[in-house]
């Protein structure tokens, strides 16, 4: 094709871009699979038995085959690549917007290490000396967390952040037992701006949460926190900063009080990003603490795990962690499972070991400098960036106060010019091709919104998400309806949820749907 | 040089953000931590890589120290099982719009919703249930939360536990449940099946698991949901979703809760990381009101012919309630749910049909073979499926006797007694050549 044909409809040079970028998410108009499904058709060939067959007795016998969709290859590929362009990654989105979440760049040099069959075709029990490598990828990992926190020594078994918090909270209950305390010691006490997880774990551990309100300069409040510690009190799970991003310069007294108590205090480290090389859960009094290397050591998020968390203890504390630990003798490494105090198992085997892998690799790319710098910056971005949107009409920040790594803000003043919610800006802000977030329950702050802008995001980017909220707040004025009928350029228009809670509409599945919509 | 992975470290950007915020420096804007809590020295890691390619030589000279099981013959199972994986699975789960996606909203993240509502959907197919999670950490956590939803749906406390379950599966049970549920531990009979159990109404259910620690189906289901459904209680029952192509749903015989581990459906070994976790039910309100996990359904758009989606029943999490939510939800395992969606999509009813008669012929084989060798093989006459248990006068001996032959001959589940794996990987051949090892290493 060389043609020309016809009146010229533009002229170089190509205009400058205008100042929002002209998204539109991708949209294939995808099919549910079911509905491609052929009879007949497959989409991998699997080994013939070669030995003879097996009867099975009725009792254990299929009666029915499952009705799975029968597609060829290509087809299932083409499918999930679609879907696939229907979703935004950290690798083409600014991921700015989901705060408390540490959305960072996670290096693709980092997945190749993950694919290479000597991590990924190991099997969990394999003889300990045909897997030294991946072992000592652990104990290093270990130490280096041990020195980032402070603490003695660290589990990397459990799964994710929540999942840390929960080997804590069960640590936590094995110290107190040890002592013959555990009957008496049968509250935890967190904070409303600590992660929900807090919380539910310990009521899954079968303690009474004690929650602290911020107080009128959006501390949590140290008077309910001396008139909660007390002789039940088994410990004190809190964030620092909490989820607002105020950092609690008076965490040293907090965890004093819980001592003098007789509780232990353990340190909910998720929003760990800011404070790299700048200060230690254990230069502040704290027993135990968490990371979650899916936040702050960028193992990606994967559309909500695999992730990883590491728990991190004290000595005294040490006996209770998770079984099988890592040890090195100077010359080799091997497993460790005798532990007649362990908590035991919190998950089969040793841990997430590609995200293991993947931290351990984005750790020895920074060093102890390095690290400092993602800490620095990533402050740096969050007060650059708060600059900007409280420039812009209709935010706040509900307590005047300074922000570590991240805010919560709130659309407050825009809601009562308007009537426009945070959730209806997020939407609009997708338009754009970014993501946004409002903030967990219950929303302490009104019209919330949650922004952690970390160190992998350039001033341009945050120029950008600025820029977008700025417009969907200017829209908001002008045209509240505009708003509130988006989405406008995703895959997908308007969802009308209110069959989600309706048990006898709701379809969790396609079976459910075919049963209740379609029959 | 400024780090490529920090773009705002480069020193001209830093300034002017610096003059756009009011502040002298960083530090300023750390303010608000007490001097006493600094740390004023350089933390002391390990020198870094200086380059990407010194990290990638770094890396390789850790990952040569570790020998894989595509360089062995390994008959390693216990929870983490050597399927194939399908090219297409480590395709989609590679795809850095997924990989690196956050849990996601329902709009520009509509592909990952619609990707994992089809994963559970199949689940369900496979399941003959209803309901099924996103993905939860791993089975263990799943049987765990399983016989915890048992519990507050009948207001009891007490669950019979199967014997029959491994070592490390109690250990998280025991942590998880003892300080509020009561666990009676049911013996195993001499056909490695479940024994003689009684319950009565004090108990919230029976956990059943087949194919179980053993690797032996089992075959008294119905009977074991007719006790249970006597006396008020539910059942549980953990099983492995690769079986199921030619082994019947736990549904079909009056299961309550169906639960299990998803691994085996197209994730990599991963040294334990490619484990999540799936809980089924059937479409009753009460039981799912008592998931803590996030469920997806189908909602309609303002298009006609557009699914949209969304969370169902959301006021029952920690993320809506806090302690008041069941249990709690978060980032667990959802990359290897949409993995295992593609792999039932690719296998399909067929595949599926295939690979379970694949590995009960190959199992059944193996069984016969090392028999023949010398072996003691623990219940014979028993429906196996993948795994079969051996004993021996040392398990130590014969575990470095076959290492001697380049084999990884099965887990050691105590001084004389192994645990063998067999998937369709292992070819008649491969079976062959573990057989006359154990000939020779127990002559």
């Amino acid at each position: 094709m060389s043609g020309h044909a016809g009146e010229p409809f533009a002229e170089l040079p190509v205009a400058p871009k205008p100042p929002l970028r002209r998204f539109h998410q991708a949209r294939w108009d995808e099919p549910i699979i079911f509905e491609q499904s052929r009879p007949g058709r497959r989409g991998v060939a699997v080994p013939a038995a070669g030995v003879p067959a097996v009867e099975l007795p009725a009792s254990v016998r299929r009666a029915e085959p499952p009705k799975l969709p029968e597609m060829s290859q290509l087809h299932v590929l083409r499918h999930y690549v679609r879907l696939s362009q229907e979703n935004l990654g950290v690798d083409q989105a600014i991921a700015v917007g989901q705060g408390t979440c540490t959305m960072k760049y996670s290096p693709k040099v980092n997945d190749r290490f993950v694919t290479d069959p000597r991590i990924a075709e190991l099997h969990p029990l394999q003889p300990e000396d045909t897997v030294q490598g991946v072992l000592e990828i652990y104990w290093r990992l270990e130490r280096m967390l041990a020195e980032i926190s402070g603490m003695y020594r660290v589990s990397l078994q459990p799964a994710s952040g929540s999942a840390a918090i929960y080997a804590n909270v069960a640590m936590i209950r094995a110290y107190h037992a040890s002592r013959g305390d555990a009957e008496q010691r049968d509250q935890v006490i967190t904070t409303m701006f600590s992660h929900p997880s807090n919380a539910a774990c310990a009521k899954v551990a079968g303690y009474e949460v004690i929650t602290l309100l911020p107080d009128e300069n959006g501390y949590p409040d140290i008077e309910a926190l001396r008139a909660a510690a007390g002789p039940r009190t088994a410990a004190l799970m809190i964030t620092n900063p909490e989820d607002t991003g105020i950092f609690n310069p008076r965490i040293e007294e907090f965890v004093r009080i819980v001592h003098e108590a007789g509780g232990l205090a353990c340190y909910d480290q998720a929003n760990a990003n800011g404070l790299l090389g700048i200060t230690r859960a254990a230069d502040a009094g704290f027993d135990l603490c968490h990371f979650n290397l899916h936040k702050t050591f960028s193992t990606p998020h994967a559309c909500g795990g695999p992730a990883a968390g590491a728990s991190c203890v004290s000595e005294a504390l040490a006996p209770f962690l998770p079984s099988p630990t890592v040890e090195f003798d100077g010359e080799s490494y091997r497993l460790d499972d005798d532990r007649p105090q362990s908590v035991g198992k919190m998950r089969p085997f040793l841990g997430v070991t590609p995200n293991v892998v993947r931290a351990y690799a984005w750790i020895m790319a920074l060093g102890a400098e390095g690290l400092r710098e993602v800490a620095e910056t990533a402050v740096l971005n969050n007060n650059y960036l708060m600059r900007k949107v409280l420039d812009i009409p209709g935010t706040g920040t509900h307590w005047d106060r300074n922000r570590l790594e991240q805010v919560r803000y709130s659309w407050q003043g825009l809601f009562e010019e308007t009537g426009v919610h945070s959730e209806e800006i997020g939407v609009r802000a997708a338009d754009f091709g970014v993501h946004y977030w409002t903030s967990h329950h219950p929303f302490l702050v009104p019209e919330p919104f949650t922004l952690e802008p970390t160190e992998s995001y350039s001033k341009e980017d945050l120029d950008e998400y600025a820029a977008i909220l700025a417009h969907v707040a200017d829209e908001a004025r002008r045209d509240p309806d505009l708003v509130r009928g988006a989405p406008y350029n995703q895959t997908i228009h308007k969802i009308d949820p209110a069959t989600l809670d309706d048990p006898k509409q709701w379809s969790p599945t396609w079976r459910a749907y075919t049963r209740k919509h379609l029959a | 040089m400024t780090h490529p992975y920090i773009p705002n470290a480069e020193p001209g950007v830093r300034a002017e953000m610096l003059a756009a915020i009011g502040a002298a420096s960083v530090e300023d804007l750390y303010a608000d931590i007490p001097e006493g809590l600094r740390l004023r020295r350089p933390l002391d890691l390990p020198e870094p890589m200086a380059s990407e390619h010194e990290l990638v030589a770094h890396m390789r000279s850790l990952l040569a120290r570790n020998t894989d099981t595509t360089e062995t013959l390994a008959f390693l199972g216990h929870g983490c099982y050597p399927h194939h994986v399908p090219a297409v699975c480590d395709e989609v789960n590679g795809r850095s719009e997924f990989l690196t996606a956050y849990a996601g909203e329902p709009y520009e993240d509509h592909g990952r919703f619609q990707a994992i509502f089809e994963y559970v959907s199949m689940m369900a197919e496979l399941l003959e249930m209803d309901v099924v999670n996103v993905p939860t950490y791993d089975g263990h956590q799943a049987a765990g939360t399983a016989i915890r939803m048992a519990a507050r749906y009948t207001g009891r406390s007490r669950v019979l536990v199967s014997g029959a379950v491994s070592a490390e599966k109690m250990s998280k049970l025991r942590d998880f449940l003892s300080h509020d549920i009561e666990l009676v531990v049911a013996p195993v009979g001499p056909d490695g099946e479940i024994g003689e159990v009684e319950i009565d109404e004090t108990y919230a259910a029976i956990y059943l698991e087949t194919p179980n620690v053993y690797g032996v189906v089992e075959t008294r289901g119905r009977e074991l949901a007719d006790l249970a459904h006597g006396a008020g209680a539910l059942l549980v029952v953990s099983a492995d979703p690769i079986s199921l192509g030619v082994l019947a749903p736990p549904a079909s015989y009056g299961a309550d809760i169906a639960c299990g581990d998803i691994q085996s459906l197209g994730m990599h070994q991963n040294y334990g990381g490619g484990q999540a976790g799936y809980i089924a039910t059937r479409d009753e309100e009460r039981l799912v009101a008592e998931f803590p996990s996030r469920l997806f359904g189908i909602a309609p758009t303002s298009v006609p012919g557009e699914y949209g989606f969304g969370d169902v029943f959301y006021d029952r999490t920690s993320f809506a309630l806090r302690e008041e939510g069941k249990e709690w939800v978060g980032t667990a395992a959802a990359l290897w749910g949409i993995t295992a969606g593609v792999y039932l999509a690719l296998m399909g009813p067929e595949g599926m049909r295939e690979l379970g008669e694949t590995v009960l012929a190959r199992t059944r084989y193996a069984m016969d073979r090392l028999a023949e060798a010398g072996a003691t093989v623990l219940h014979p006459g028993s429906v196996h499926f993948r795994e079969f248990a051996i004993e021996v006068p040392s398990a130590d001996a014969l575990l470095a006797a076959l290492r001697e032959h380049g084999i990884l001959g099965g887990v050691r589940l105590d001084d004389r007694t192994l645990l063998v794996c067999v998937t369709e990987r292992h070819s008649k051949d491969d079976i062959d050549r573990l057989a006359a090892a154990v000939r020779e290493g127990l002559a």
